[in-house]
């Protein structure tokens, strides 16, 4: 086990290596330098940068050096300080920046992906063992429908029939008269009232996508000999099937450990600018509209690692879940 | 006479399909007695499995029962009762135990072996985890596995076939089971773990005094384990009897006919046609009407056969067959079948040149490795191989599976490259060249003149090609022929196999296992070859189209003047084809002589422990082989042992010298070889040249030469 | 008789066989068919070109379409409805006046097909200078929601099949270099693509695109689209392809061609390539509908087309925030004809794929 996962950790090194150049290389497309991006930008307001600032920023980014040292310089800082650089468009660094909304994020992911594993995997064994039951036509309609819906149309959707018809405002994460007040069972409650609309929304296409491949899988490792072998030596059909196929059909579940994390601080920044939550995605959106790329860049970056990181996590889970994983290396 | 232990009456399963209904079983009368062994067989399709799981109701959707009882110990009905139900669940694992044809897929890999016998044990039997466990660890070394304590504590997936089918059985016996179903057990097997586990089972069934029903297609089986014997055709039981009644007195033209088509072991190495049922198994789709059997049979008497279904007829105490032939009032005529010679097959002319010569043969394929990693190791699948092959010949290549035979196969037509030695094959001009080096347009055209014919008669046609194209492709490439002459080619060749020429526009998915084979020959022999590599060519067939292809790839080598290069498992096959015969253990020769000499006394224990493994098809005989058998564990092929790779299964190993010296592959005698410290100083047993020729009684004499 | 028809009927006869027993996907392919031709017959299916504005008539509410014997199917006419205190302009139906609706009626002119030009469509009102007629409302500046919809329905759908043949070639290029020649490049390939996968797809789009510079015609932001949406979309035809490569190099059958001396490419493109060319069509009829969902959703957000092109994603952005759709929630009908095509697609790819291997058994 430990040199199955010390081979894992190796690979992950030349992958991290690669996607912060490829990182990189996105800072790096739109036209002009971060330093003429800033210059423009302040020029439009109508104040123009001081020479000491223009100076100190092609030193502090290599500005005048060749792209491979900006590269190092770049990823040495964020590597060794933490520094993911600054934000024109907010003016304050990438980190703090961050700092104040990942953690929301994170919590947000994870309660997803709870959600996502309590409704998908009831629902996924039922639709395999009576398949082509009511039920599972039921479901697997559903599912269909989960994912062909976008996200944030369900969020609009979504908001709009709370405010039509409940006169609710859905979006954000407190109602305002709590944004400020000091913690209670009552913000708490109301907390909750919020949180559920973007979990619930975030989870139909995961749960979807969970509940088709759980059926599938299930129903290819029911018809394996074994199957036939433990019902002949007279195992109760419930128990017997939790125990052998529904334990090598649950393998893909771990694999959304990969990717349910990462896939929130970045990739439903639409859904989260449409809520109006204070997660990252917003974050991102805004800052790609500005050209604010070291603010997108870090972002992007830290969801590319998340993904890696959470790949690990699930090829580790994996590896303790099924032996022929654990022991063929 | 006393109620059996099973007894099945008027047992239908049907199948519901989209294409309509099934019948796998339609109206089986069967049972079995406390304490013996009853054997189903038949070919497949004809419904044995179907029968087997429909005991313990373990037949899956579409399947269902639809009639007949099915009594259990003389009380408890068996087809009624609830298939999710408490009472059924005691029955299955408690009071009968079933084991399976794959054993490493019957065995969740999710779990120790260990933890499933122990999971086993605590359903039907009282016990703690602790108890479990040493009950478990008693039962693995009751079915033979050695080490059993840290055996227990290993995936399926680490073990071999016949250690996961021990571990099968072990958990089939775990409750003492009054009756054990054992569906086709040893099939997916090497003939050697295949005699093991035939013995294993025999032994326990000795000591628990347990009642079998063994399931198998191969009558060599039936021969060696049967009390009683029922035969199996298209879901209804054909004729039943004791052994002795079934192989001495055989009833049911069915029945001989399947006798007959066995390769038997006869040790006299002669070539011997073998007599083939004409046509295959109907589809179920299609199951004909009256007599289902009468399509197949040289007997059947017209207007009657085809119309009435036949009644069970009593021929003596315990033997019925179905069959109409006896209420025919005068026996008729000897069937109009030929009369069959044995070609006697004089040896092809010692003093021609050799077609093909293999000098020190290697393939070595590496284990492991990626972008930045080294390989991890090596597998030598064939390592330094000597081969020689006259023209006109049939050299047989056997060994067990991972022996490297198909490999060697493939390197000499050049399918694998080589890692080293020389393939030297003689041109229609005279001169020798070496395949192992020849590549390009040179490779090209010998790629005409060596050709092969494919195991597998399903992966081996391209399913999305007619047989034109499929047939035809050799002669597209090499620009042979094309257009009408293509046309008029394929169509002479599909004649010569047996195919109707008709039938070219067709796609492969129209066509049974035999007639596949039939188009694989075809296009191996299309281009006119000299040399045929057939790899086992019919170990996917049933016994009846197994002889059908055997017969006509000997005709067309007779008629073509081809060379076969005849790898196979099956030694009986092999001796059947054969002119010489080369036996392969773990990438090397231990043995080479001509098949008479072999078979009569071979030279190595492998040989010896290989020849003895395979099954008689004669109840007199049986259990001769105790005496012969090898561990059935083959070594590791990446890691062989060192020394005489065979001694760490060898029952004549002498001395330091066969673990630490290798044997060279040495002279013994003429035209014979083989690689064995001790071949001067053994004598090893070959097959009893007693070889009983099949009992034919007077009706249907003539049928066999 | 039946058993000869089956025993000389091709792959891609059986696979419609398989195909035609999924009633629910035999009934979406219909549907996506449906679709592709509304998208290339807009102009004409479209009562007008959905860019004509109207002052007079922001965020119109749908009309219903009426029918009577006189007069055939008409509309009632909007009146003008004042609120007293806040000034707010509603509309009502006036039922005392019909405007009647027509067919081949004569209108905006259009190009058909680019170059056909023709100034008939399919409905409309009869009369063009009459009261116009807004089956499914306007928006902010009182443009015709259905026109826009019908319209936008070729760019979405174009731009799915143009991603989608991208990514296809780039796939099948790679994947069948990977799978065919294996070793060194295989490996090198995919790490290739795991790196690729591991950056989340639709962040990765939105940098991408985000480098677009905003001075680019709708043309060529329309061609950088679909460029950046295949470039990372490839990955995962490239494993398809890659996966049945290796599948079908270990049937006999490929080895029987090697034998039969078939060389490299014929082995390649007449044994191995059409035993998973109904799997690529599968995929590719799947792979669709997340192009059309990428693209409104880019787009939707601002970071993919722009008016006045017009496409589904365009469309939504006007509904982007809550009071524009609690004041108007037809804005969010263009939602609904990307849900019903990428549901119908999905159901139908999922069909193909089901009977894309008859000879599972």
């Amino acid at each position: 086990m430990l040199r199955y996962i010390g081979r894992r950790v190796l690979i992950l090194i030349p992958t991290l290596a690669a996607i912060s150049i490829v990182t990189f290389v996105v800072i790096q497309l739109p036209p002009g330098d971060y330093l003429t991006t800033l210059t423009a930008q302040r020029a439009s307001q109508g104040d123009g940068v001081p020479t000491g600032e223009i100076a100190r920023l092609t030193e502090r980014y290599g500005l005048d050096k060749p792209v491979i040292v900006q590269y190092w310089q770049w990823i040495s800082a964020i590597l060794f300080h933490g520094d993911f650089g600054e934000s024109f468009d907010y003016a304050r660094p990438v980190s703090a920046l961050l700092a104040e909304r990942l953690p929301l994020t994170i919590a947000l992911s994870l309660v997803t992906l709870v959600f996502i594993w309590a409704v998908s995997f009831p629902i996924g064994v039922y639709s395999a063992i009576r398949q082509y039951s009511v039920g599972d036509y039921t479901f697997t309609f559903f599912g269909y429908l989960g994912l062909a819906v976008p996200n944030f149309l369900i969020a609009l959707v979504l908001m709009w029939v709370g405010l039509q018809f409940f006169d609710l405002n859905a979006g954000g994460i407190l109602s305002p008269e709590y944004r400020d007040a000091p913690w209670s069972l009552a913000k708490l409650g109301d907390l909750a009232a919020h949180l559920w609309i973007p979990i619930v929304i975030w989870g139909t296409a995961g749960t979807a996508g969970n509940i088709r491949v759980l059926r599938a899988n299930l129903l290819d490792e029911l018809r394996k000999p074994y199957v036939v072998a433990a019902r002949a030596r007279g195992m109760p059909e419930r128990k017997m099937t939790i125990m052998y196929p529904v334990r090598v059909a649950m393998n893909p579940f771990f694999s959304t450990i990969g990717w349910v994390l990462p896939g929130l601080i970045a990739a439903d920044a639409i859904t989260s600018k449409v809520l109006n939550l204070q997660t990252t995605g917003p974050l991102m959106l805004r800052a790609l509209l500005a050209q604010d790329m070291y603010l997108a860049g870090a972002i992007l970056l830290i969801s590319a690692v998340l993904v890696v990181l959470g790949t690990l996590v699930s090829d580790i889970a994996l590896g303790w879940l099924d032996p022929r994983v654990r022991l063929r290396y | 006479m006393e109620e059996p232990l099973l007894r099945i009456e008027g047992l239908r399963t049907h199948f519901f399909t989209s294409e309509g209904v099934l019948k796998a079983v339609d109206g089986v009368d069967l049972s079995v007695p406390a304490g013996k062994t009853v054997c189903l067989v038949g070919e497949s399709g004809c419904g044995k499995s179907v029968t087997a799981r429909s005991i313990l109701q373990l037949v899956d959707k579409p399947g269902r029962i639809v009639g007949g009882s099915i009594r259990w110990n003389g009380a408890t009905e068996l087809a009624t009762l609830d298939p999710a139900g408490e009472e059924l669940r005691r029955v299955r694992g408690g009071e009968i135990g079933m084991i399976f044809q794959e054993p490493m897929a019957s065995l969740s890999p999710m779990y120790t072996v260990g933890a499933q016998l122990s999971q086993a044990l605590r359903l039907h039997r009282d016990l703690t985890k602790q108890e479990a466990r040493e009950e478990g660890v008693a039962l693995l070394r009751k079915v033979g596995i050695p080490n059993a304590e840290q055996r227990y504590d290993t995936y399926p997936f680490q073990l071999s076939g016949g250690m996961c089918q021990r571990v099968m059985i072990a958990i089939a016996l775990c409750c003492d089971p009054a009756l054990l179903i054992a569906d086709e057990p040893t099939t997916a097997l090497d003939v050697t773990t295949q005699a093991r586990i035939l013995d294993l089972m025999m032994d326990l069934r000795a000591q628990n005094d347990m009642a079998i029903l063994f399931i198998t297609h191969d009558l060599g089986v039936v021969a060696e384990v049967a009390d009683e014997v029922a035969v199996m055709y298209l879901g209804r039981i054909v004729e039943h009897g004791t052994v002795e009644q079934i192989f001495s007195d055989p009833r049911h033209p069915y029945t001989r006919a399947l006798l007959r088509s066995i390769p038997e072991l006869r040790g006299s190495g002669a070539r011997r046609r073998l007599t083939a049922i004409r046509g295959m198994v109907p589809s179920l789709r299609q199951v004909p009407a009256g007599c289902s059997f009468h399509t197949r049979c040289d007997h059947a008497v017209e207007g009657l056969c085809e119309v009435t279904p036949p009644p069970l007829r009593k021929y003596g105490e315990a033997h019925v067959a179905s069959c109409h032939l006896d209420e025919v009032p005068a026996a008729p005529a000897a069937p109009a079948a030929p009369v069959l010679q044995v070609t006697e097959r004089v040896a092809a002319e010692t003093a021609a040149e050799p077609l093909l010569r293999v000098e020190g043969l290697a393939k070595h394929y590496p284990i492991g490795g990626g972008l930045f990693r080294k390989p991890s190791g090596v597998v030598r699948a064939v390592d330094g191989v000597d081969l020689t092959i006259l023209p006109g010949q049939t050299v047989g290549l056997v060994g067990e599976s991972g022996c490297g035979k198909t490999t060697l196969g493939r390197c000499v037509a050049r399918l694998a490259d080589p890692t080293a030695g020389r393939i030297l094959y003689r041109t229609e001009q005279g001169d020798e060249v070496d395949l192992a080096t020849v590549t390009g347009a040179r490779l090209k055209d010998f790629r005409r003149q060596i050709r092969v014919i494919f195991q597998d008669p399903f992966s081996s046609l391209n399913p999305r090609m007619t047989l034109q194209q499929i047939v035809g492709e050799p002669l597209r490439t090499h620009g042979i022929a094309s257009g009408g002459e293509l046309r008029d080619r394929v169509a002479d060749m599909l004649t010569r196999v047996g195919l109707r020429p008709e039938y070219m526009q067709r796609y492969p998915h129209a066509f049974s296992g035999g007639q596949r084979q039939r188009v694989n020959i075809a296009r191996a022999l299309i281009t006119g070859p000299r040399l045929v590599v057939a790899d086992e060519p019919v170990s996917a067939l049933d016994v009846s189209v197994r002889a059908q292809i055997l017969n006509l790839l000997t005709d067309l080598q007779e008629e073509l003047g081809l060379t076969y290069l005849f790898i196979s498992h099956d030694l009986s096959v092999v001796e059947h084809i054969s002119d010489r015969v080369t036996v392969m253990y773990l990438g090397k020769v231990v043995e080479d002589a001509d098949t008479a000499d072999l078979y009569r006394q071979p030279r190595h224990p492998y040989t010896e422990a290989l020849m003895h493994a395979v099954p008689v098809p004669d109840p007199a005989r049986r259990r001769e082989r105790h005496a012969f058998e090898i561990a059935d564990d083959l070594p590791d092929p990446a890691a062989p042992p060192p020394g005489c790779r065979f001694h760490t299964r060898c029952a004549h190993v002498r001395a330091e010298l066969c673990r630490t010296d290798v044997p060279e592959l040495r002279e013994y005698g003429e035209r014979r070889s083989a690689a064995c410290h001790h071949a001067a100083g053994l004598t090893l047993a070959g097959v009893g040249s007693v070889a009983r020729e099949p009992q034919v009684d007077g009706r249907m004499a003539g049928r066999d030469a | 008789m039946k058993d000869d028809t089956l025993a000389v009927a091709s792959q891609w006869k059986l696979v419609w066989w398989g195909f035609k027993r999924h009633r629910v996907a035999l009934v979406c392919g219909f549907v996506t068919v449906a679709i592709y031709l509304v998208a290339v017959f807009a102009p004409f299916l479209a009562p007008g070109s959905g860019q004509k504005t109207n002052a007079d008539y922001t965020y119109a509410p749908p009309q219903a379409l009426h029918f009577d014997w006189d007069t055939g199917l008409y509309v009632n006419p909007y009146t003008f409805k004042q609120d007293p205190e806040t000034l707010a302009l509603s509309f009502e139906a006036d039922e005392s006046k019909k405007a009647p609706v027509g067919f081949f009626v004569k209108g905006e002119p259009y190009d058909l097909l680019g170059f056909i030009p023709w100034d008939r469509h399919l409905f409309g009102p009869e009369n063009p200078d009459g009261p116009p007629m807004y089956l499914l409302g306007t928006d902010s500046v009182g443009r015709d929601l259905l026109s826009r919809i019908i319209r936008g329905t070729t760019v979405s759908m174009s731009i799915g099949l143009v991603g989608v043949l991208l990514s296809l070639v780039l796939g099948v290029v790679l994947g069948g270099v990977s799978g065919y020649v294996g070793g060194r490049t295989d490996t090198l390939i995919q790490r290739v693509i795991e790196i690729i996968m591991s950056i989340p797809t639709i962040p990765l789009w939105m940098a991408l695109f985000a480098a677009v510079p905003a001075s680019w015609s709708q043309l060529e932001r329309y061609f950088a689209l679909t460029v950046v949406i295949s470039l990372v979309g490839w990955t995962g035809m490239a494993r398809e392809v890659r996966g049945k490569f290796f599948a079908v190099r270990g049937e006999e059958y490929v080895m029987a061609a090697t034998a039969d001396g078939a060389g490299r490419l014929r082995i390649m493109f007449r044994h191995m390539l059409p035993s998973f060319t109904s799997h690529i069509i599968a995929n590719l009829s799947l792979s669709i509908p997340t192009v059309i969902l990428a693209e409104t959703a880019l787009s939707f957000i601002g970071l993919g087309l722009q008016t006045p092109m017009i496409s589904w994603g365009v469309l939504l952005q006007e509904a982007q925030n809550i009071r524009a759709v609690s004041t108007a929630p037809w804005m969010l009908i263009p939602g609904v004809a990307v849900v019903v095509t990428v549901l119908a697609m999905n159901f139908f790819g999922d069909g193909l794929r089901d009977a894309a291997d008859p000879y599972k058994h």
